[in-house]
């Protein structure tokens, strides 16, 4: 293709971004419009798969029948998005595999929320209510999107998502409303999720190389800061009608801006996460691993006996 | 229904609902255990739907149960509040996960018991229990498609499903006979009419079984011991809480919780 | 380290569901799978647990053709002027009523 030609479909595809119409997989894209939604993408179905480490983790301890079937039910969806997300990458040219083994190599990177230890019940409470309300903020925004298959994706998402929310606060609420020992875990849970969950929506758009690039092409509809600011707003009143205090002093209302203030996000323990020393990184993808070698021999069975039926036939 | 006026039918009838409820809360906690490390994100789905089947039959046995039993105990009261020897569980569920050929050699058998007995409880005249047997049936004849298909495919997949598949088998099989046998609980009810005959159950089990693991090409432990294979003697006991140690370890889990804090709710 | 997984996750295929019987069977996504039947199961086990669905098909990926968007100028076009396929084309007396 010679540059002009180049010039006049890149002309295209931007005014079909500024008229709010859908890329299609096979429609004309820029090269680096693919890359950056493969790699975002696949960090968001990683996200997902990962995500569910945490909190299965107490699924065998779920305090009752009907909690151990809701947080089974829940995390159950995260497979379910993970696999939504794989395919919708899918779509650019990327097999499932390559991105898996992208994930296990340790090239490609997952949020680093995943990589704190759920240390007590309350914790799961607090993810379903900061970390998937943090998620449905971003998605919604996601379900917009320029990329046909990943706006579809996150639509699918955001139905399910507000389960999620609703159990982890109702965990909280309940506990919250019980006993001293449950009020204090449901608060050590929020004072170690809190940080965190704010980081999520990743560093300011100003520190943020790709940011400037994925709105022009309204992959992504606002800034990270501008979510972050949402999220605040609509978790500090949740956190007052169950009596919580979320942790941060500076915490205030603003009359003339109408949202919530808050205090200095740690950025440095954000990179380390990210860079692989948060608490739980290595446990999280050994555990990745160990389910990727120990299915190997399944999935080839699998193959092989098709492989078997085909040539009998 | 006139269950529940005289003691020792009621005795007998939360004896019953026990050992199903206890069998659908302990396989439904150890696939839970896969959610998150199957062997591709399709199965972790999957086993999850299984999973989630069975704790909600479990649920709502065991709270019938409790109704029953007329002492004011919820499901969560019988399913975190008892000690390993109170459970009437089937030593096959409780069997740690082992790989994923255990897990669905023992899914398939289960799930094929499950299925004919589903199948004759939902003519009860007991109607609650009819009810609960008739959303069994429905879901475990999906149960039983699904680890039959797994069978297939294990078995006639590659040299090393095959082998560890035919292990599976072999380790399972002790577990499969005391599944198949019903004592003076279930002839009681029978007697009373609450529960139809379930005298055929034994041999269409093995029937059933016989064929999918002839189609998978496994060899049937039973002929193995025939020929003078030693360590298949059968497990017994468990219907009156006789269990392997692996119970008490899964309840340490499971119960914690709620054990740490009874008055508390959740 | 990551192994390298001759196998991979199976074949991709494309999933349809029918909410209702009668209404069309639309896409729904995606899912892998090793043969046609685990894929049904798959694609149920993803597509239908939250209820809402009738039947579902499942498709190899590979096996779908899709029109080029270069197409859609001169292969879809055609359809457009042909009002007379469309039921606004045709009158109806104002007191007949549905029609
Ligand atoms: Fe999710
Ligand atoms: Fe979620
Ligand atoms: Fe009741």
């Amino acid at each position: 293709m010679n540059t002009s030609d180049e010039t006049t479909l890149l002309e295209r595809f931007k005014s079909r971004i500024s008229a709010g119409e859908k890329i299609e997989p096979k429609d004309w894209m820029p090269e680096r419009y693919r890359k950056q939604l493969i790699r975002m993408i696949s960090q968001h179905a990683h996200s997902e798969v990962v995500g569910m480490l945490p909190e299965g983790n107490w699924i065998t301890r779920a305090p009752s029948l009907r909690r151990k079937i809701s947080l089974l039910a829940k995390v159950q969806d995260e497979a379910g998005h993970g696999m939504y997300l794989y395919s919708a990458a899918e779509t650019l040219g990327v097999d499932r595999r390559e991105l898996i083994e992208q994930l296990l190599s340790g090239q490609a990177k997952y949020s680093h929320i995943f990589n704190y230890p759920t240390l007590n019940w309350a914790d799961i409470g607090v993810i379903g209510w900061f970390v998937d309300g943090a998620a449905i903020v971003n998605q919604t925004m996601l379900a917009k999107c320029s990329y046909g298959p990943y706006s579809r994706a996150n639509l699918r998402i955001c139905k399910e998502e507000n389960f999620h929310k609703r159990q982890g606060y109702e965990i909280v609420a309940t506990m919250a409303a019980g006993t001293t020992e449950q009020r204090e875990m449901v608060q050590d849970a929020v004072n170690r999720w809190w940080w965190p969950s704010l980081m999520m929506f990743g560093p300011s758009d100003n520190e943020s190389p790709n940011s400037a690039e994925l709105l022009r092409w309204k992959v992504k509809l606002h800034s990270n800061d501008e979510l972050r600011q949402r999220f605040v707003d609509l978790t500090v009143p949740q956190a007052q009608a169950v009596n919580i205090t979320l942790p941060d002093s500076e915490l205030r209302y603003d009359k003339k801006t109408q949202h919530w203030n808050f205090g200095k996000i740690n950025w440095e323990e954000f990179w380390n996460v990210v860079k692989g020393n948060g608490p739980c990184n290595r446990e999280r993808m050994a555990a990745r691993q160990k389910a990727d070698n120990d299915g190997a021999w399944v999935r080839e069975a699998a193959v092989a006996y098709t492989m078997k039926q085909r040539m009998n036939r | 229904m006139k269950n529940g006026s005289d003691h020792g039918t009621k005795n007998v009838l939360v004896e019953f609902l026990l050992r199903l409820g206890d069998d659908r809360l302990i396989l439904g906690h150890r696939l839970s255990e896969w959610c998150g490390h199957a062997p591709i994100l399709e199965e972790d789905i999957a086993l999850a739907n299984i999973a989630l089947d069975l704790l909600g039959q479990a649920s709502a046995i065991l709270h019938l149960a409790g109704d029953v039993e007329g002492k004011n105990r919820t499901e969560d009261d019988l399913a975190y509040f008892r000690e390993a020897t109170q459970f009437k569980n089937l030593q096959l569920v409780e069997q740690p996960n082992g790989d994923f050929a255990f897990t669905i050699a023992r899914l398939f058998f289960f799930s094929t018991f499950n299925n004919l007995l589903c199948d004759v409880l939902q003519k009860s005249s007991y109607e609650t229990l009819a009810g609960i047997a008739a959303k069994g049936f429905k879901e475990s004849s999906y149960h039983l498609r699904h680890s039959k298909e797994w069978m297939l495919r294990l078995g006639g997949g590659t040299e090393e499903s095959h082998r560890r598949m035919q292990n599976a088998v072999n380790e399972l099989w002790r577990f499969t006979g005391e599944m198949l046998v019903f004592d003076e609980v279930e002839t009681e009810l029978q007697r009373l009419n609450t529960i139809p005959d379930l005298s055929t159950i034994a041999s269409q089990w093995s029937g059933a079984a016989a064929a999918v693991l002839t189609e998978a090409t496994i060899i049937i432990p039973f002929r193995q011991k025939d020929s003078g294979q030693a360590g298949n003697h059968a497990v017994s006991g468990s219907r009156h809480g006789f269990h392997s140690e692996y119970l008490g370890h899964l309840l340490a889990e499971m119960q914690i919780l709620a054990r740490s804090y009874p008055d508390a709710k959740w | 380290m990551a192994t390298k997984d001759m196998f991979g996750e199976g074949e991709l295929w494309e999933v349809f569901i029918q909410k209702e019987t009668g209404a069309p069977h639309e896409h729904a996504g995606s899912i892998h799978a090793a043969d046609s039947e685990l894929a049904l199961q798959n694609a149920r086990d993803v597509f239908a647990r939250r209820g809402e669905v009738v039947s579902l098909w499942v498709v190899p990926a590979n096996c779908i053709t899709a029109s080029s968007p270069d197409d859609s100028g001169p292969f879809f076009d055609p359809a457009d002027d042909k009002i007379y396929r469309h039921p606004q084309f045709y009158h109806v007396p104002k007191a007949v009523k549905g029609m």
